[in-house]
């Protein structure tokens, strides 16, 4: 990663001086890191550190001042080259990360199967063989949606609406409904933070299960136990700048700065 | 003496006005739903002329007697540019829709504004388009929202057809008045109330229905 530590150099995503400002407020003041195929990225961070609008610029939802992102060596934002972002362009683009929110953010007026299915379907039907093959196409999809919804554990809920399910099983129908797309890069914002304590247990169970399949993730989260366990590399942002990194055992269990020992103090 | 008229008689002249207060609450209906949702997407425009102009006119039809608008549209034309009359139901038709596009605009736009940014933000990282976001994932949230205000308007409507009798348009309360003229009758009058009761109710009815149907979900 940074500072190359590792010298494999074919990053999955690159992210290389990321700004964003709202207003006069720079909330992201020159972001740098990169990730390999199957890392497991821990954003920690208090709230207003910028975690949040970086997984936001990462998924398009904000549009960065400055910096590039890169997927597969492939840019896919340049600050410099504002003209390639047209709307059908950007929504493209996105289909490279997927992102679970931390009020999940489901369709209420669809089931959880139908949660998991709608976008793929949509994006089939641009596909010019869809007319022809539509009934094997749509049985795979929903099949493999029955899958995804099997591996977080609610193969007996395919047919509930959301208001019918518990926070952290309508947490983990967004995280097969982001699986679905087969996304490159996975991010969750706080995905434990609108949850019980109790309940959180399962969807970060869930979310270990795709590290564990080398699924690769970006996750701001203030769970630092398991951040701790779950992340290949570990990043601490504070006042829109990555303040300390490195592997997870020494950011959480030797931090080196003052700024971080004290969150973490504050935190655990 | 005249003879008094029979209540089958009656109720036949009303119902001869009640087809046109019922042609002038459906063709109302079908033509401002739509309109009144281009109106609302104008009111939400990012373009501040588009904005202004959209949220003046409904500013106008709003503090304007529907009554007034009826006679303008049916005069206004003339008077100022000399242009032929239009048919009177068509004058009411015009005023109708207006009137009602403006009304309805402010309804959606609640209901609209009223979905989280969440819904839209899921739609996009999921490489929705704009408009499969809001046909797929938005409308049938903001339908059942406005349901109630909307069925509100919908009902007043059905009573704002007797506003067409101002340039003698022969709606139910306009048959119904021709017996206090003519035969000095005032039951007929109160008579007509209950085709306003009974299409009323009929309406209420279909509104606690489709409530009822998309009672299914949350939102």
């Amino acid at each position: 990663m940074k500072g190359g530590v590792r010298k494999n150099d074919m990053a999955i995503l690159e992210v290389t001086d990321l700004h964003k400002h709202f207003g006069e407020t720079e909330v992201l003041k020159g972001i740098d890191f990169s990730l390999e195929r199957g890392d497991v990225l821990a954003m920690i961070g208090s709230s207003g550190s910028g975690k949040t609008t970086l997984l936001r610029c990462l998924n398009f939802l904000e549009t960065p001042d400055g910096g590039r992102i890169s997927v597969n060596g492939e840019t896919l934002f340049d600050a410099a080259d504002q003209s390639a972002q047209t709307e059908e362009a950007v929504r493209k683009k996105r289909l490279h990360f997927g992102l679970v929110f931390q009020n999940f953010n489901l369709f209420p007026q669809y089931t959880a199967l139908r949660n998991v299915t709608l976008a793929r379907e949509l994006l089939a039907k641009e596909s010019p063989d869809y007319r022809a093959n539509k009934a094997r196409i749509l049985a795979e999809i929903e099949e493999e949606a029955r899958a995804l919804l099997a591996q977080v554990g609610l193969s007996d809920k395919t047919d509930s609406y959301p208001h019918q399910l518990s926070g952290g099983q309508q947490q983990r129908v967004a995280i097969a409904r982001a699986l679905a797309l087969n996304p490159d890069i996975l991010c969750f914002d706080e995905p434990t933070s609108a949850l019980d304590p109790e309940i959180s247990g399962e969807v970060l169970a869930a979310i270990r299960r795709l590290a564990e399949r080398r699924i690769t993730m970006v996750i701001a989260t203030h769970e630092m136990g398991f951040a701790r366990e779950v992340s290949s590399y570990a990043i601490f942002l504070a006042d829109g700048l990555i303040h300390e990194e490195g592997d997870p055992e020494e950011v959480f269990g030797n931090p080196k700065t003052e700024r971080l020992q004290s969150f973490l103090r504050a935190v655990l | 003496m005249v003879a008094q008229p029979t209540l089958l008689y009656v109720t036949e002249q009303l119902l001869q006005g009640f087809g046109v207060t019922c042609l002038i609450f459906g063709v109302t209906l079908l033509c401002a739903l739509p309109l009144g949702l281009g109106v609302a997407f104008c009111s939400m425009s990012k373009y501040r002329l588009v904005r202004y102009i959209s949220k003046t006119f409904v500013w106008i039809i709003r503090s304007t007697p529907l009554l007034l608008q009826v006679i303008i549209v049916f005069y206004g034309p003339g008077l100022i540019w000399g242009a032929e009359a239009m048919g009177r139901i068509t004058a009411v038709l015009v005023a109708f829709i207006i009137n009602y596009a403006a009304y309805f605009s402010e309804v959606y736009r609640g209901g609209i504004e009223s979905i989280a940014k969440g819904q839209y933000e899921a739609g996009q990282v999921l490489g929705m388009t704009r408009s499969q976001i809001f046909f797929k994932v938005i409308l049938l949230q903001v339908v059942k929202r406005i349901l109630p205000p909307m069925s509100n308007e919908i009902i007043t409507l059905v009573k704002d057809t007797a506003l067409a009798r101002v340039i003698a348009v022969k709606e139910i309360i306009m048959f119904a008045q021709e017996f206090v003229s003519v035969n000095a009758l005032i039951w007929p009058l109160f008579y007509s109330g209950v085709f306003y009761l009974a299409f009323c109710g009929i309406l209420t009815i279909l509104f606690g229905k489709f409530e009822k149907r998309l009672g299914y979900f949350r939102a």
